[in-house]
């Protein structure tokens, strides 16, 4: 991490196929104060991902191509991507769906519909636990 | 006197072969020849140690013979004057002393002259002769010297041929002892062996060189001996005696007869025959186990018999066994029916039947014997002693053979042919009702086995359509969610005044987009929770739950609910109410959803609810009671099935979505447990819900 990024506000990578899902989450991110890139797919999120290194990953799970748990996967299974936090949002209401996204590694899960105020909320909680886990490792 | 007469005399006593007769002859030339009036010739008997009377002159026979002196009574005058070989005369009775003796010459003086022998041999004799006052004679000196060589001349003959014949005697007797092969011993009375045969010797003797086991066998067998002799309680008793052979070691047994006599002087002795009977206890043993085995062998043979009337007995067709000559010497009940005129039952009908029967059987017999084969097969019209009916039967004819090939008897069996012929007809019967018994069976399992493919195609997919339901259920939850999401994210984007500011209306009526939307959120939710109910996919999480700590957060969670109304609610909570195990997120589910229908269709007045022991044993109870608008009876049942609601409009005022109730009846279920509703239209309603404290094993 460096200087620059300690100082800028949080970068959020909102990834989801639907347009106005997108959208709305990035809107009001962006409305709220953080700095936001979008994905439409899961090889446009890894793209991103790697080469924005973002704070915090907003992950749709049914994407074509690469979903978003077997994104969400390589993404933990990268040394320079493992530590983001990552939030599964997902239309799936069946606790199938919830495990399976733990399995592959996502921090939490957020379930559609899904109000942005709320989403928001869990953003930071997930920016301030990978804060202290941070400051954890480096004293 | 010349010494023609002395010649003659000489002549004479040599030509004497008996010691009496020379005794005889010498007394009577005394008489004649020297005057002697009386006289007595006694003779030395070696062999029984005395002096006994020979012959007398002038004295009585019996006298004579009487006397007899102990050669040993040293002390006798008689025997010293035989000792001193020199005559002495006796003179008178005061001569006698010390010791006074009688002679069968009286009492009368008289002279003992001892008869001595040729060369001074000891004397043989004693001769007395009256007239002891006076000298005497030169004659009768020289006669009884004379008489004394002869005698002890023809005693010394005697002697030896007694000796020769004793000698002789005893070599006989030997043999003949030794020859019987029973042992035979004579023993003294301290039991000490005088004389044994070779029998006895091989048995109570040994040498010294022999082996020690002869030794000590022999050593054995004469203490065995001795003890018989010293128990046997006096001869004449026979007695069993235990001895072993030295040379085999084996045992022999004996009877030991016994026998007393006198031994050597007059002694007691015993004889000991001992007969070996060893052989024949063996044999009277061998004898007797043979007889045993012979009984043993007929109790077999009976017992065989029995066996073998038990089996004829036992076999329904007739049996008949015939000896060589046809006749019948065996049958069984079922043959006697044939072949027999029952005691007492007869009748010249049944005589006349039985005596038919005998000689078709006996013509069929005759055949089996005359013929080369050992079996023989044959029909035989019989007729039925009893009743005259035809009894046709087949006959099995077989020879019975010894070891040595005679025919020693044949046995028949008779089949009864009508019976046969019945059975056969039975059997048909029989077994066309099983055919068709199995046909039905058959089409049954068919049927079955149709019926079965058919359930289970229909199993299948009514499986399969309860999965495509979940799936499309899931599906449609899916693609309701995420237009919903886009209407309320918009619709909060704007509230929050991400595009700008709003009027007051605008504001109103995007509220109620928003108010709309969670509505419709709420419904997807409840559906979903419908399906996933019904198709089984519901997990559940057993856990230990307390009670009254899940009522306070379901409290906490309606508290801006209860804020809003003016209604009072009350809490009881039973202190005895335990632990229950369930699944709390279900059980929260259901009280959440009673308490917010309540606390919705409650206008004034109050809530409760009410936590406590039910009545049945291992159930709890929670009671949500209110005081509102309440369920008419014929509603009563409907509230609980999908989108029912009492009152719609109201409802839909409130805010339900007519799916909590039945899905709080579901969840209960899911759980063991079950909701009760007590209500009055206008007075309220009281809902229950009872659950188990422990969920029932599968």
């Amino acid at each position: 991490m460096n200087d620059s990024k300690a100082t800028e506000a949080p970068l959020v990578l909102v990834v989801d196929d639907v347009d106005h899902g997108r959208e709305i989450f990035a809107e009001y991110l962006e409305f709220r104060g953080f700095r936001v890139a979008t994905a439409a797919d899961g090889l446009e999120a890894l793209e991103k991902a790697f080469e924005l290194l973002p704070d915090v990953i907003l992950m749709d799970l049914s994407l074509p191509g690469i979903d978003g748990w077997e994104a969400t996967r390589r993404l933990k299974q990268d040394e320079r991507t493992r530590d983001i936090p990552v939030i599964a949002l997902t239309a799936h209401a069946l606790a199938s769906a919830h495990d399976k996204a733990r399995e592959v590694g996502c921090n939490a899960v957020v379930t559609k519909p899904c109000l942005p105020q709320e989403l928001e909320q869990e953003v930071r909680r997930q920016l301030e636990t990978a804060t202290k886990n941070e400051s954890k490792a480096q004293p | 006197m010349g010494s023609k007469a002395k010649l003659a005399f000489v002549d004479a006593l040599l030509a004497e072969q008996e010691t009496r007769s020379c005794a005889v002859l010498t007394l009577r030339w005394l008489a004649r020849y020297a005057g002697i009036a009386r006289a007595m010739c006694a003779m030395v008997d070696g062999e029984n140690g005395r002096l006994a009377g020979l012959t007398g002159l002038g004295l009585s026979p019996a006298a004579v013979d009487a006397f007899s002196l102990d050669l040993g009574d040293r002390t006798h005058p008689l025997i010293i004057a035989l000792d001193g070989g020199e005559p002495v005369a006796f003179r008178d009775s005061s001569q006698f002393l010390p010791r006074p003796f009688a002679t069968p010459l009286g009492n009368t003086s008289f002279h003992a002259i001892p008869l001595a022998g040729a060369r001074n041999a000891p004397g043989s004799g004693l001769l007395l002769v009256s007239g002891g006052d006076s000298p005497l004679l030169g004659e009768v000196l020289w006669a009884a010297e004379l008489l004394g060589i002869r005698l002890s001349a023809l005693q010394y003959n005697r002697a030896q041929i007694d000796d020769r014949r004793h000698k002789r005697e005893r070599a006989w007797l030997f043999s003949i002892i030794n020859s019987v092969t029973d042992p035979i011993l004579l023993t003294d009375a301290d039991g000490r062996i005088l004389i044994a045969n070779t029998g006895a010797e091989r048995l109570l003797t040994t040498e010294e060189d022999r082996s020690e086991g002869r030794r000590r066998a022999v050593a054995l067998n004469n203490m065995l001996f001795s003890a018989t002799l010293f128990n046997s309680g006096g001869g004449g008793t026979s007695q069993e005696l235990v001895l072993v052979d030295p040379s085999e070691g084996q045992e022999l047994l004996f009877e030991v007869l016994r026998a007393p006599v006198r031994v050597r002087s007059g002694e007691p002795g015993l004889v000991s025959v001992l007969r070996n009977v060893t052989d024949l206890r063996r044999a009277s043993e061998e004898i007797e186990e043979n007889y045993r085995r012979l009984r043993v062998a007929e109790a077999a043979t009976r017992a065989e018999r029995d066996r073998l009337d038990l089996i004829l007995n036992s076999v329904f067709d007739p049996v008949l066994v015939t000896d060589p000559e046809g006749k019948i010497v065996r049958m069984n009940p079922p043959a006697e029916r044939m072949f027999t005129v029952p005691t007492g039952k007869g009748g010249e009908e049944v005589e006349r039947r039985v005596r038919i029967n005998d000689a078709v059987f006996t013509s069929f017999v005759s055949n089996l014997y005359a013929g080369q084969s050992l079996l023989w097969r044959g029909e035989l019209n019989l007729i039925d002693s009893q009743t005259g009916a035809p009894a046709p039967f087949e006959a099995f004819s077989g020879k019975v053979l010894s070891k040595q090939g005679e025919q020693t008897a044949a046995v028949t069996i008779l089949h009864d042919l009508a019976e046969a012929v019945e059975k056969a007809q039975l059997y048909e019967q029989v077994k066309h009702h099983s055919e068709e018994l199995r046909e039905r069976v058959r089409e049954a399992t068919a049927e079955l086995a149709e019926q079965n493919e058919l359930l289970r195609r229909q199993a299948f997919q009514l499986e399969q359509a309860s999965a495509m339901k979940s799936q499309f259920l899931a599906n449609v939850s899916h693609e309701l969610r995420t237009p919903l999401n886009a209407i309320m994210g918009y619709t909060h984007l704007l509230l929050e005044g991400v595009s700008g500011e709003l009027t007051r209306p605008q504001r109103e009526k995007l509220a109620r987009v928003d108010a709309n939307s969670r509505h419709l959120l709420a419904v997807i939710n409840d559906l979903l929770d419908i399906a996933r109910i019904e198709s089984g996919k519901m997990p559940l999480q057993a856990d230990r739950v307390l009670l009254p700590e899940l009522i306070d957060e379901v409290m906490t969670e309606v508290e801006p609910v209860i804020a809003g109304t003016r209604l009072e609610v009350i809490r009881i909570l039973s202190p005895d109410v335990p632990e229950i195990e369930t699944d709390r997120q279900k059980v929260k589910q259901i009280v959440l959803n009673l308490l917010s229908n309540a606390l919705k269709f409650t206008p004034m007045g109050s809530v409760s609810i009410r936590l406590g022991n039910a009545g049945e044993a291992g159930e709890i109870s929670i009671a949500v009671s209110d005081t509102g608008i309440g369920i008419a009876e014929e509603n009563q049942t409907t509230i609980f099935e999908a989108f029912e609601q009492a009152n719609s409009s109201y409802s839909r005022r409130q805010g339900g979505t007519g799916l909590g109730l039945t899905i709080c009846r579901r969840l209960a279920h899911l759980l063991d447990g079950r909701i009760t509703l007590v209500s009055r239209l206008g007075e309220g309603s009281t809902f229950t819900l009872f659950l188990p404290c422990a969920p029932r094993k599968a």
